[in-house]
């Protein structure tokens, strides 16, 4: 175009004041042309320097990203471990309570059974029933199958048995019983077998020796034979009921006995207040 | 006011005492006492309750007949039963549950294992 408008120009340059004129509209369109160019050139560059700023963008953005992925991270992890921990301790303190709590049951149950053991033991004056009560301790609350309940002579050399489940009721002497009823009779203590010493027990051999003692004096013997198939050896809770056994038939029995005797001899409340 | 009423039909006045001390643990609970299946039948047809704890062996009337009774009888055929039984006496256990018993508690009684049965009767 412009190349036209020159010729044109040329053709018409003896035209005077149209010719200069002509040259200023060329000045202005050859400056326009220039600043186009100028301006495409610019339009270049910056359309560079956009493609340069994104893909440094691009490049910069993920590293940012990745790191703020990893601190974040870092910090669920770090909640994690610290719930973790939480767990473990709630679990542990769990665990405490819940071995207490079956602590505390057992403790419940022993002093259930001495409490009612002992209840029942001085709630007749009948030696018939105290004895009753002996068989129901010892089948019920400790699981024993076969045993027998001998008392003392008056001079200490022979027993009667009053409750024998081990065969015939017999009399027997102190020297021919079992060497274990002998030296619990002697030296009053209980004798009761571990678990291991089960094992090797014969069916007939005594399996535990409760001496009745009231104070120092040993009034007979409680003797275990046989236990209930589901046991397999005496507990802590058996121990203690025997301990109390011990002391407490022994006194139950002493005090029927005396009582039967005493009726109608001793006034009661007299007897009381003349020893208060 | 006791919210669940119980019958513990027991002869042995040992086992009794045992079986209501332990249950006694439960709150908002009523106890009455039999000492052989008449007088549990006696005491069921005079009150409601929820749960009957009943002994196998027993005087007059044993566990088995109260049990197979009280299962016949539309007055108290809903309410839960649990046995007593020795632990040897299968044949025992098996006919009580046979005869409509819900659960068995085996001797010598652990005051645990009544409460577990007895909460798992009422439903608490």
């Amino acid at each position: 175009m412009g190349q036209l408008l020159e010729n044109i120009l040329t053709d018409n340059k003896d035209s005077g004041g149209i010719y200069s004129r002509a040259e200023e509209f060329l000045q202005v369109f050859k400056k326009g042309t220039e600043f186009t160019q100028d301006l495409l050139k610019e339009n270049e560059r910056l359309r560079f320097r956009v493609l340069e700023v994104e893909q440094q963008y691009r490049s910069e953005t993920p590293n940012v990203e990745l790191q703020l992925l990893k601190e974040s991270l870092q910090r669920a992890e770090a909640e994690k471990q610290e719930i973790l921990d939480k767990i473990r301790s709630v679990e542990q303190e769990n665990l405490d309570f819940s071995n207490r709590y079956a602590e505390i049951e057992a403790e419940n149950n022993l002093l259930a059974n001495l409490y009612i053991t002992t209840y029942q033991l001085h709630s007749t004056f009948e030696v018939s029933e105290i004895i009753r009560i002996i068989e129901e301790v010892l089948l019920n609350l400790v699981g024993a199958e076969k045993f027998a309940l001998f008392i003392c002579d008056d001079n200490e050399q022979l027993f009667q048995p009053t409750i024998n489940e081990t065969g015939e009721p017999q009399i027997a002497s102190v020297q021919n019983s079992d060497v274990r009823i002998a030296t619990a009779l002697s030296e009053g203590q209980n004798w009761i077998a571990s678990v291991d010493e089960l094992k090797i027990l014969g069916d007939t051999e005594v399996k535990a020796v409760i001496p009745l003692t009231v104070d120092d004096d040993v009034i007979g013997v409680l003797a275990v034979y046989r236990l209930l198939a589901q046991k397999s050896g005496f507990s802590e809770i058996d121990e203690e009921i025997f301990s109390l056994l011990g002391n407490h038939a022994a006194m139950a029995i002493c005090t029927a006995v005396l009582r039967h005797e005493s009726v109608g001899r001793i006034n009661l409340r007299q007897g009381f207040l003349a020893q208060v | 006011m006791s919210e669940y009423r119980v019958l513990v039909v027991e002869d042995s006045p040992t086992m009794r005492q045992l079986i209501v001390f332990a249950l006694k643990r439960i709150r908002n609970l009523y106890i009455e006492e039999a000492a052989d299946g008449v007088g549990g039948l006696k005491k069921l047809s005079a009150q409601k309750f929820d749960l009957v704890v009943t002994d196998i062996n027993m005087p007059i009337m044993d566990g088995l007949k109260l049990v197979s009774l009280i299962r016949n009888d539309p007055q108290y055929r809903e309410v839960p039963v649990v046995v007593i039984t020795t632990e040897g006496a299968t044949e025992d256990r098996d006919r009580a549950l046979a005869l409509g018993a819900n659960e068995y508690i085996t001797k010598p009684i652990q005051t645990a294992r009544i409460l577990e049965v007895a909460r798992k009767m009422l439903g608490i």
